[in-house]
């Protein structure tokens, strides 16, 4: 299978007033295409840190990250910023909807950076899939939080991502509707077969990926594949 | 075309925050357009009207017969279409109590050829010089009850009145009030018996040019040669650009106040900027996860705020243009010209440009955050902060500085003003801000735990995160220092006029007193029962040479840096022994008597010492009516000019001057209108040769002047005023939100809605109280600068910002505050816990 993310040496530090604080040390591991991941660990582990990192959102301190084939640290910001919306769909914890736009219109921002034409078109579709379509011209201050996650589920899907990062999907929800957000994402993912790679404290959710990656410390303590 | 419908969404849903920071500039840039455009308009008037300001195309004027030289050039010329001879002197209304120091102007001729002479009824105009009769001001006829028909009594002649002068080209407003223009035939000013020696007297010719004359070449030519001759060439434009000039002092001033209610919105928006970026961080990180580069973020804010400067650019210009209007019915008869307005294209684009250009500038350094936004953000990571970011809003910061730098030189067109104006801003800035940030520091410190909870709680709010105490305490502080500046500016310039001040000073001046008239005059002031404070001998004499150097070849030479009025001014000099109360000696010595007249020792004023270029030990020689005189300067004055008395540039010693062809000045103090009316009444009968200056009539037509500019300076500074109220209004709201939450929680933990609102009224007090405290405290420092460097004078506060300006712009910010925040309190919490802040 190929591999979609190589992580190599990953080390990453910040600076606390006048000392270094290494919140990544020597992390090695990759994703093959399709599959799905989990990154667990309990908090202030840095699984948050690492999916940020993987996605390009920053830059390592020490190490490489291939994405999709591109070696992460020879771009700029600006081209990483170009990559992700080419390859990459994000699914936030608090659900990161922009609150000055509609539901649609969040859902049509990753096609409009493309500059596809169809943008609303796709973006409609894609909330009647999520079983949001009488919401479009919604806010999401006018939505519950079970609908902002599932209008951020279709933004994430939206751009036809090769790759898609979960930071604690369902960490911001109810039992129930935190189910309903997981199995819509897990469907969609089949449906468009996507790689999936979620950073989360909740086991049974990490127990329904292919691979868990183990977190403790900055450390990786355990990788395993799940049959 | 992404970027704008991002800007256009975004900015949709955040509409009204965005108008209230485009409202923070639309009146400073009212004021500015209005200003601007007023100028404009001001400019063109004259220039369009200086023929019927001058009522000729050009005119030879001079202070003295002219010469049969100057009658040649007047000849040659093809000869005057008109000519006049003016002077001031006191008119008596046979059958009338009145007496009044009026502009005498005898005039022979079809003048004026351009404007009109306005009388009624209007024939008078056409008819008065061949039927021997006076045209009178029409004012002056309206206070003493005179109709046509009347007589007037000007020295020995007496004319019939044909009828009310109302305008005639040549006089200005202001001298009218003082003394109104009388116009009589040419042939009688002979016969008043009022031209002899010492009275200041004005000849003037005038003419009308050949189309297609050039009269700038005209003007190139002959003033060189009548300057020799002591005459004087004025174009109708030379005069007009010189009107223009005096206006364009006036105007920079204006625009200047006008700039800084500009400037104060600006510190709004950046404030307001400010806040409203730090909430859309957030959304820029995620914009930056789904793939929007830096730029792309960056340029949907720059949209945005560019949208709101062009909105606010083009109110702001409507308005003003509007504005301009008004100005014309606050200025009344200041204006030199009827107004016609116009709306003039290049102050349109100026108004719009500085909209979107200030908006921006001042936005940027909030903005550049956007560019420095690590879209990790999003995901809860904090990052370290930036080193590129501080040198990016360091560069911002020194844009800013430099625009507004480059902007008042533009308005004021010298540097050093154009720089201390910008040091001045940057000072008052710093202060206000300092004081905000030391009151915080104090506050923090000498925490007053002791306090109740609600006084406590709105003393923290001062200093929560994302508080906005900095730019209230600058918006009110400004505003407060700006209006109680001008107070106190008009208080030190009315005070110097004053005539209380100066107890001992004369209230009423008897000039052209003759030699050997004054032991009559003096008497009929003793009789009246007032005191004689002053006999001063005058006499006239014109600077013949300065160390050798003869005053025409110092006029040929442009480079000698010799101030032109020294060398053309025929001076009134007096003699004495001893200085005056106004006088103090700066250098030399102060000779006070002298027996011989080979190298008289003389003491000249600095300001003339300055502008001769001379010192102590300097050779002057003075052609004092065909006789020169050599002298030497001895000792420096400082003079107070502004002290109201006659006060002199050169003084001679006691012992050359006594035999000299000479007139005298009597100074008397009346007390009370009818007393000196009766006197003035009693020696305008006496001695038609005296003219009277009434110093109290004088001081209320200062007044008057003072209080129509103050009027107008005032109506500019309200504008600061309002922009304040509106950076105020923009930053209660925006941080609504946050006191909205607050308030949730305090009352979700049990506080009652009287404590929130106490709460929220003592958090405004101290805003209000100290931004208005440091204003007016700011502005004593400046009013007391100005009274010791421009006025020279002392400096006693009047108590009036203290009493009305503290209490009522406090409670200003403490009403839009609370009413403001009324929603803070009925807001049920639920309503409030689930809706974005952005």
């Amino acid at each position: 299978m190929t591999k979609i993310l190589n992580v190599r040496n990953l080390e990453k530090s910040y600076s606390s007033g006048s000392k270094q604080l290494t919140v990544l040390h020597d992390i090695s591991f990759d994703v093959e295409e399709k599959q799905t991941f989990a990154i667990v660990g309990p908090s202030g582990s840095g699984k948050t840190t690492l999916l940020g990192l993987c996605a390009g959102l920053d830059r390592p301190g020490k190490g490489s990250i291939e994405l999709c084939g591109t070696e992460l640290s020879s771009l700029s910001e600006d081209e990483r910023a170009v990559l992700r919306n080419q390859k990459v769909g994000f699914v936030f914890q608090d659900f990161q909807l922009l609150p000055t736009l509609t539901a649609l219109e969040n859902v049509a921002v990753p096609l409009e950076l493309q500059g596809a034409k169809n943008a609303s078109e796709v973006a409609k579709g894609l909330l009647e899939k999520v079983g949001l379509g009488g919401r479009f011209d919604h806010y999401p201050s006018q939505l519950s939080g079970g609908e902002q996650q599932r209008v951020a589920v279709a933004r994430a899907f939206s751009n036809q991502p090769s790759i898609l990062f979960a930071d604690e999907p369902t960490g911001n929800l109810d039992a129930e509707t935190g189910e309903k957000v997981i199995e819509l994402l897990f469907d969609l993912n089949r449906e468009a077969g996507t790689t999936l790679v979620i950073v989360t404290h909740d086991l049974d959710l990490a127990k329904m990926t292919q691979r868990i990656l183990r977190l403790k410390g900055g450390k990786i303590i355990d990788t395993h594949e799940q049959h | 075309m992404w970027l704008m419908k991002m800007a256009w969404r975004d900015g949709k849903a955040s509409g009204r925050k965005l108008i209230l920071f485009m409202a923070s500039i639309v009146l400073g840039i009212a004021a500015v357009v209005s200003i601007q455009s007023f100028g404009e308009n001001l400019k063109d008037n004259i220039a369009l009207q200086s023929k019927a300001m001058m009522g000729a195309d050009y005119k030879i004027d001079l202070d003295k017969a002219p010469t049969e030289e100057v009658l040649s050039i007047i000849d040659s010329l093809g000869g005057a279409r008109a000519r006049e001879i003016g002077f001031t002197s006191m008119a008596a209304f046979p059958g009338n109590d009145g007496t009044k120091l009026v502009q005498v102007r005898g005039i022979e001729g079809g003048f004026p050829f351009y404007g009109e002479l306005e009388t009624v009824p209007p024939e008078a105009a056409q008819t008065y010089q061949e039927e021997g009769k006076a045209l009178v001001d029409a004012t002056l006829m309206r206070q003493l009850g005179l109709n046509p028909g009347d007589s007037i009594k000007i020295g020995e002649v007496t004319l019939p009145i044909a009828g009310a002068l109302r305008s005639i080209p040549g006089s200005n407003s202001f001298f009218s009030s003082v003394a109104p223009p009388t116009v009589l035939p040419y042939g009688f000013i002979e016969e008043t018996g009022l031209i002899q020696t010492g009275s200041r007297i004005s000849y003037d010719y005038y003419f009308t040019a050949q189309p297609g004359t050039d009269l700038e070449q005209l003007d190139e030519v002959l003033d060189p040669r009548l300057d020799n001759l002591e005459a004087d060439l004025d174009t109708h434009t030379s005069t007009s650009e010189r009107l223009g000039r005096r206006y364009d002092n006036f105007g920079k001033f204006l625009n200047l106040v006008a700039f800084v209610a500009l400037l104060l919105g600006c510190v709004g928006i950046a404030s307001a900027i400010n806040i409203y970026i730090k909430g859309k961080l957030k959304a820029v990180a995620v914009l930056k996860c789904l793939g929007a580069t830096r730029k792309q973020t960056f340029m949907i804010y720059l949209l945005q705020i560019a949208g709101m400067g062009l909105l606010g650019g083009i109110i702001g210009t409507i308005a003003g243009l509007f504005l301009q209007q008004l100005f014309p019915l606050l200025l009344g008869d200041l204006l030199p010209v009827d107004i016609e307005m116009t709306f003039k294209i290049q102050i349109i684009l100026l108004g719009i440009l500085l909209g979107v250009f200030m908006a921006v500038l001042f936005a940027l350094v909030p903005l550049i955050g956007t560019l420095y936004v690590s879209p990790l953000q999003a995901l809860r990571v904090q990052t370290g902060g930036n080193k590129k970011k501080g040198k990016a809003e360091l560069a911002v910061l020194g844009g800013i500085f430099l625009f507004i730098l480059l902007f008042s030189y533009w308005l004021l067109q010298d540097w050093r003003y154009s720089l201390a104006f910008v040091l001045g801003i940057v000072v008052t800035f710093a202060i206000l801000a300092g004081i905000a940030r030391l009151f915080m520091k104090v506050i923090r410190e000498n925490f007053p735990t002791g306090w109740g909870f609600p006084a406590r709680q709105s003393l923290q709010n001062l200093f929560r995160p994302q508080n906005q105490t900095l730019t209230l305490v600058l918006a009110i502080g400004v505003g407060t220092f700006l209006i109680s500046t001008l107070y106190f500016t008009k208080d030190v310039l009315l005070a110097e006029a004053s005539l209380d001040a100066q107890t001992d000073s004369p209230n009423m001046i008897l000039l052209d007193v003759q030699a050997g008239q004054e032991k009559e005059v003096e008497q009929v002031i003793k009789n009246s029962g007032n005191p004689v404070l002053d006999d001063i001998p005058i006499v006239t004499m014109r600077v013949q040479n300065i160390n050798g150097r003869t005053v025409n070849q110092m006029r040929e030479d442009s480079t000698s840096g010799i101030n032109r009025w020294v060398l053309n001014h025929e001076f009134r000099v007096t003699y004495r022994d001893s200085l005056t109360s106004s006088e103090v000696l700066s250098s030399g010595d102060w000779i006070s008597q002298v027996d011989n007249t080979n190298l008289i020792p003389i003491s000249v004023s600095d300001n003339f010492a300055e502008d001769a270029l001379v010192g102590v030990g300097d050779r002057i020689s003075f052609n004092v009516q065909g006789v020169v005189m050599n002298t030497e300067v001895r000792s420096i004055r400082t003079v107070d000019w502004s002290q109201m008395q006659p006060n002199f540039s050169i003084v001679f010693p006691k012992g050359v001057l006594e035999g000299a062809p000479q007139f005298r000045v009597i100074t008397t103090k009346v007390p009370g209108e009818a007393a000196s009316a009766a006197l003035q009444q009693e020696l305008v009968r006496l001695f038609p040769n005296v003219s009277i200056l009434d110093l109290r009539q004088i001081i209320t037509v200062i007044e008057d002047l003072l209080n129509k500019i103050a009027w107008l300076i005032n109506f500019m500074a309200f504008f600061s005023i309002l922009t304040g109220i509106i950076v105020l209004l923009g930053a209660v709201r925006t941080s609504k939100f946050q006191r909205i939450k607050e308030s949730v929680l305090l009352r979700t933990i049990g506080a009652r809605s009287n404590q929130i609102l106490k709460i929220l009224a003592l958090e405004y007090f101290y805003l209000g109280a100290l931004g208005t405290l440091s204003g007016i405290l700011l502005s004593l420092i400046s009013s007391q600068l100005l009274a010791w460097l421009l006025f020279d004078t002392a400096f006693v506060p009047s108590i009036f910002p203290f009493l009305v300006l503290f209490p009522a712009i406090t409670l200003l910010v403490m009403f839009i505050g609370l009413t403001n925040s009324i929603s803070v309190i009925k807001s049920p919490p639920l309503v409030v816990l689930r809706k974005e802040s952005y």
